[in-house]
């Protein structure tokens, strides 16, 4: 019993440490004064500063455009790709497609940023809102891939074959049973794109050029210059906001168990009848 | 069979244009000097010149240090996690900081490492006075395995989740101790685990440039941090490259070293 004790302060440290910085954070947001190190008064100024900066909300604009866009033209080309891979016979080329599928996923931030300022200058193609864009769809990619793949695989081959008997076309098996079956997936890979996005600042940096910003780059910029408690008021919106993603996540991947559950009990039910 | 391959084209043009050709690409810059000229010198200057293997040697033994001290925190973590109720949560709990923007955690260790900051205000509180924090290597050490505690957790979590609880029983009822069922079941069953830690923390260790330049001043120069600064300041685009090319040669290489060699035993299972 007294070890059980001991293990629980060991984890109730562990959970300090890991929220501590946040909670310090956001506590600062509310300060009065200047610093990070006194707390003279609570007061809202900062958020009004942060309300009224129409460039840092300018900036937060672009980075929600840039993530929406990229994680939706992602979730387009990575669904295609896992059907294409999917349907893809020769395990050698379905094994080479996954593996350039995954270059990007392990390579670190800066590698691909720095290819990435090559290829754009290479090709004359000016830094700035293009690239950008550009870059988050192409990072993205891979994981939509590696969401939906998965949920195509658990689709059975049969489905797909009792479609074509029963007259169906390419399209309308497409629209009418695969794509249906493998929604959470997209969904899933859509929703991880999106925070992908929200989250990268190394590969923007490289790409970014001079006149366009994203979230990440200016909190950079404002953090080299020393504290500035507008970006703590800032934390602690992004802050909210990441919370809802997690229990938006939660509850999509308690969705996806539900319907994987419903579709269990169809199949059962099917058999059994 | 034609339906097929359009629906590849969109993806095969990304393959082409966002993976084969920037790596191609920073290969092919390698060889190429300030001025634009092609040369083997970037490489020769990179294996004679002291400075820039010195400066590989550092980031890989403080990615190493960050990396272990990651796991040192992490296994207990992951495992006393795995005894508590509602575990889920709890490990829910541990990711939810992974969602918060990592310049922002990076950007309170600002505010709490300063010079009249809290933890230099609880050095005085316990009488040892306060000391300069910031910009040493040690902050730049603390603050990254803070970053990457919870890409260690989860590895380990779910390898010990994984784990057959009558291997645990067994080594018991064999009259294993509590340490030595650690040592021989628990440990080499989540080895996996703690591998796919090390690769997710060890390789993103070796190029943090965010975090070197704001917690660690322009003391600790890593992988990341020389080809930030040969890109974006000095715009030595060749330079840069060669070190990106090291860069991912090591990441091969820590790849190769912490493969997942279960499918050739197979004795366990």
């Amino acid at each position: 019993m007294k070890k059980w004790h001991i293990s629980n302060l060991y984890l109730i440290f562990v959970f300090l440490v890991l929220y501590l910085p946040i909670i310090y954070l956001i506590f600062y947001s509310f300060n009065a004064g200047d610093t990070m190190d006194h707390f003279s008064g609570f007061s809202w100024r900062h958020y009004g500063t942060l309300l009224s900066d129409s460039r840092m909300i300018s900036i937060v604009l672009n980075t929600l455009i840039i993530a929406l866009l990229s994680s939706l033209i992602a979730t387009i080309v990575g669904t295609l790709g896992a059907l294409g891979i999917y349907s893809t016979k020769k395990a050698a080329v379905k094994n080479g497609l996954l593996s350039l599928n995954n270059v990007l996923m392990v390579s670190p931030d800066v590698i691909i940023g720095a290819s990435f300022l090559i290829f754009f200058t290479f090709l004359g193609f000016s830094l700035g809102f293009g690239s950008v864009l550009l870059s988050h769809i192409a990072f993205s990619i891979p994981i939509v891939v590696l969401m939906v793949l998965p949920k195509i695989n658990e689709l059975p081959a049969t489905m797909v074959d009792a479609a074509y008997d029963l007259g169906a076309t390419t399209w309308q098996t497409l629209t009418k049973v695969i794509l249906p079956a493998i929604t959470p997936g997209i969904f899933a890979g859509f929703f991880m794109a999106f925070t992908y996005s929200l989250d990268d600042f190394a590969v923007t940096f490289f790409v970014t050029g001079n006149g366009f910003s994203t979230l990440s780059v200016e909190i950079y910029s404002r953090a080299r210059q020393g504290v500035d408690l507008e970006v703590n008021a800032l934390s602690t919106l992004m802050f909210i906001v990441s919370l809802l993603l997690v229990v938006g996540y939660y509850l999509l991947g308690r969705y996806n168990q539900s319907r994987r559950m419903q579709r269990v009990k169809a199949a059962e039910a099917k058999i059994n009848q | 069979m034609h339906k097929k391959t359009t629906y590849l084209i969109p993806y095969m043009l990304w393959i082409g244009l966002f993976v084969i050709a920037p790596m191609a690409l920073i290969l092919y810059q390698s060889f190429f000097n300030i001025s634009g000229h092609f040369t083997m010198g970037n490489y020769e200057q990179y294996l004679t010149n002291g400075v820039y293997l010195k400066m590989t040697f550092n980031s890989i033994l403080y990615a190493l240090i960050i990396t272990m001290s990651t796991l040192l925190i992490s296994y207990p973590t992951a495992l006393l996690l795995n005894r508590l109720k509602n575990k889920q949560f709890w490990l829910l709990l541990v990711i939810l900081p992974t969602w918060i923007n990592l310049l922002l955690k990076t950007y309170a260790f600002i505010g709490l490492f300063s010079q009249n900051g809290s933890v230099n205000d609880f050095l005085r509180f316990v009488g040892v006075g306060s000391h300069q924090i910031l910009f040493t290597d040690a902050s730049f050490i603390f603050v990254a395995a803070y970053i990457e505690i919870p890409f260690m957790i989860l590895p380990i979590f779910n390898s010990l989740a994984e784990l057959n609880p009558s291997m645990i029983n067994a080594s018991r009822d064999l009259g294993a101790n509590s340490w030595q069922t650690f040592r021989r079941v628990i440990l080499p069953l989540t080895m996996p685990g703690v591998k796919a830690g090390f690769q997710a923390i060890f390789i993103p260790s070796l190029s943090l440039f965010m975090i070197t330049r704001l917690i660690g001043g322009n003391r600790v120069i890593t992988l990341g941090t020389a080809i930030e600064e040969h890109f974006l300041v000095t715009q030595n685009w060749g330079m840069g490259s060669t070190i990106g090319v090291v860069l991912i040669l090591a990441m091969f290489v820590v790849m190769y070293l912490t493969r997942d060699r279960k499918a050739k035993g197979g004795r366990i299972q």
